[in-house]
């Protein structure tokens, strides 16, 4: 089985370092009131994690598809955006 | 920007297949057109599987062949019904595609996307990569007037605004256009470019030339949720990708690069690519909601093209054909309501949405608009059929001492068992009222 992070390793991109451009609005409601974390099973770059009770997001291996923002439509709780124009994914086939 | 009082007869936004077919036939035909693209150069933001319908670009670039980075010419579809070990399948495979001009041919976006965008430059329009579009300027009376991008003073002026922003649209929802995408309205699809030397990928599919082969597939792969998988052949390289509705996806514990993973260790499926290499693992959103799910298409000053209006015919896979399709006829209604002196008012603009009702866009998503409903209610088509029809092969094709007789009557229990005779019928009724 080839890992997330090894697929990811094949990608080009240009990091906005320190800049991420999807934040948690509130990161208490993913740790205590989220039942699903459905965030945490369908990113397909595996940028979100669970781990010993605490919410995690780095979106430095982003693919941009949105659907994060799109399967926490119960709570909201994903501040979504583009990456700053020319940053993030480069896909060179697509 | 800073000084910018310059007004464009049209802002696109975006510079995917739906945009670049806006963009190049308003261009052409004289317009003053400016199309911003949020990536470092069109494509680079871009997912698709790829197959490419010769008519819907025909239209629009009739010699498009002579210089478009096509891949291979489609020769042979095969679509399989699988099973953990197995798959039933069908293959069509014509010599009469092999004869010019081809009718779909497989594509990389990044390289595809390139090419368009440089006939829209040709044609006479300002593209501008790394500019993305934060928000929509309207008058007093709420009527769209042109864009705000992310640069300091970034306002710029159009008489219309044709959002070709793909399906994610913030623009359009943040307006309040439209509602955001829902999950059950939307598949998430993964997909890696996995090359091959050229021969290779000849020989595994027997091709010669320029001849290609793509295979649908569904069935267990997709783990009881509503989606399909794809595998395409390029000039030297495959594209593997499986995609399911994110509703679905949400409500089990299977990441979607696992899913990737085990179609690629599928039996079927895993000597095709090995030795490959992956190069690229990418992934993108399908609007799949159809028909019933379709936003408003236009408004004071602006429309909606391709995925932002949720064009995606998701039982044939179409959806770029459909994206430049409903671009060049965005543009054709622009064109037309310059000739008459007309503004872009929604009333006006309302000639739009009549030239998509008799085009393939609407007329193909009201077809199949019961489609993603009864896929939803109806689970068995997913997972049960799959399993009865490669258990029925698995019956009729071992041969050991039971007579045919009695064999026929197993497959016909095991159906039964799964799906009673009135489920049976009803089923068959279902998608056959679906597809109606
Ligand atoms: C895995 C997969 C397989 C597919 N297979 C097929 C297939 O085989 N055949 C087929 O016909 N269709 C297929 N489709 C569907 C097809 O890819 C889409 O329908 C098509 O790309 C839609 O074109 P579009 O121009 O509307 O959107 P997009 O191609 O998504 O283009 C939108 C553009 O807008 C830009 N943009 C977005 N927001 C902004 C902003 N705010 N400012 C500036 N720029 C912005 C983006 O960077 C992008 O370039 C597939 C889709 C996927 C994901
Ligand atoms: S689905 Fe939303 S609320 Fe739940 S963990 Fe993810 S981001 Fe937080
Ligand atoms: S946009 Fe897609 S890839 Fe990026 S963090 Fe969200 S789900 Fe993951």
């Amino acid at each position: 089985m080839m890992k997330v992070e090894e697929k990811l390793f094949q990608n080009r991109y240009r990091v906005d370092a320190d800049r991420p451009h999807i934040r948690i609005k509130d990161e208490s409601l993913c740790n205590n009131g989220c039942v699903s974390r459905a965030c945490t099973v369908c990113c397909p770059a595996g940028c979100w994690s669970f781990e010993e009770g605490k919410i995690g997001l780095i979106t430095d291996g982003c693919l941009e598809c949105g659907t994060c923002r799109v399967v926490c439509d119960t709570h909201g709780n994903v501040d979504w955006n583009y990456p700053r124009a020319g940053f993030g994914i480069l896909f060179k086939f697509g | 920007m800073t000084q910018n009082i310059e007004k464009f007869d049209v802002i696109v936004v975006g510079a995917g297949p739906a945009g670049n077919a806006a963009a190049y036939t308003l261009a052409k035909a004289g317009k003053k057109v400016l199309q911003l693209e949020r990536g470092e150069y069109p494509g680079s933001k871009n997912v698709q599987g790829a197959i490419l319908y010769a008519d819907a670009l025909e239209k629009i670039i009739p010699d498009f062949r002579d210089s478009a980075p096509l891949e291979r010419t489609v020769i042979e579809q095969r679509m399989w019904v699988m099973e953990d070990e197995s798959y039933v399948g069908t293959t069509f495979r014509s010599d009469r595609f092999n004869q010019m001009p081809g009718n779909r041919y497989t594509i990389i976006r990044a390289r595809f996307d390139k090419w368009f965008s440089e006939q829209v430059q040709k044609a006479g329009a300002l593209v501008i990569c790394e500019m993305t579009v934060i928000a929509l300027l309207r008058d007093e009376s709420g009527k769209v007037i042109g864009v705000e991008v992310d640069r300091d003073d970034g306002k710029i002026y159009a008489e219309t605004v044709i959002l070709a922003d793909g399906v994610n649209s913030l623009v359009a929802s943040r307006a309040g256009l439209r509602e955001d995408i829902k999950p059950a309205a939307v598949a998430l699809a993964v997909k890696e470019t996995i090359f091959l030397p050229k021969e290779t990928v000849e020989a595994r599919f027997n091709l010669k030339g320029s001849e290609g082969v793509v295979i649908e597939m569904l069935g267990s792969i997709s783990q009881g949720m509503a989606g399909t998988a794809f595998l395409y052949t390029n000039k030297d390289s495959i594209s593997l990708g499986i995609g399911c509705m994110l509703s679905d996806m949400k409500a089990q514990n299977t990441t979607p690069a696992e899913l990737l993973e085990k179609l690629k260790q599928h039996p079927s499926v895993a000597p095709l690519i090995a030795g490959g290499e992956t190069r690229e693992y990418a992934a993108h959103l399908i609007p799949e909601g159809g028909y019933h799910a379709l936003p408003e298409l236009y408004g004071e000053g602006w429309l909606l093209v391709g995925d932002s209006a949720g064009f995606v015919n998701a039982v044939h896979r179409e959806g770029s054909n459909l994206a430049m399709t409903s671009g060049r006829l965005a543009a054709e209604t622009l064109l037309e309501l310059g000739e008459k002196g007309l503004p872009s008012t929604a009333a006006n603009l309302a000639r739009y949405k009549a030239r998509l009702e008799d085009s393939i866009v609407l007329k193909d998503l009201k077809k199949y608009r019961n489609i993603p409903d009864t896929l939803h209610s109806q689970r068995q088509f997913l997972s049960d059929y799959p399993a009865l029809l490669n258990g029925a092969a698995h019956e009729f094709f071992t041969v050991d001492s039971r007579d045919k007789a009695t064999k026929e009557k197993a497959i016909f229990n095991a159906f039964r068992e799964r799906r009673s005779l009135l489920g049976l019928l009803g089923d068959a009724y279902r998608l056959w009222r679906a597809t109606r």
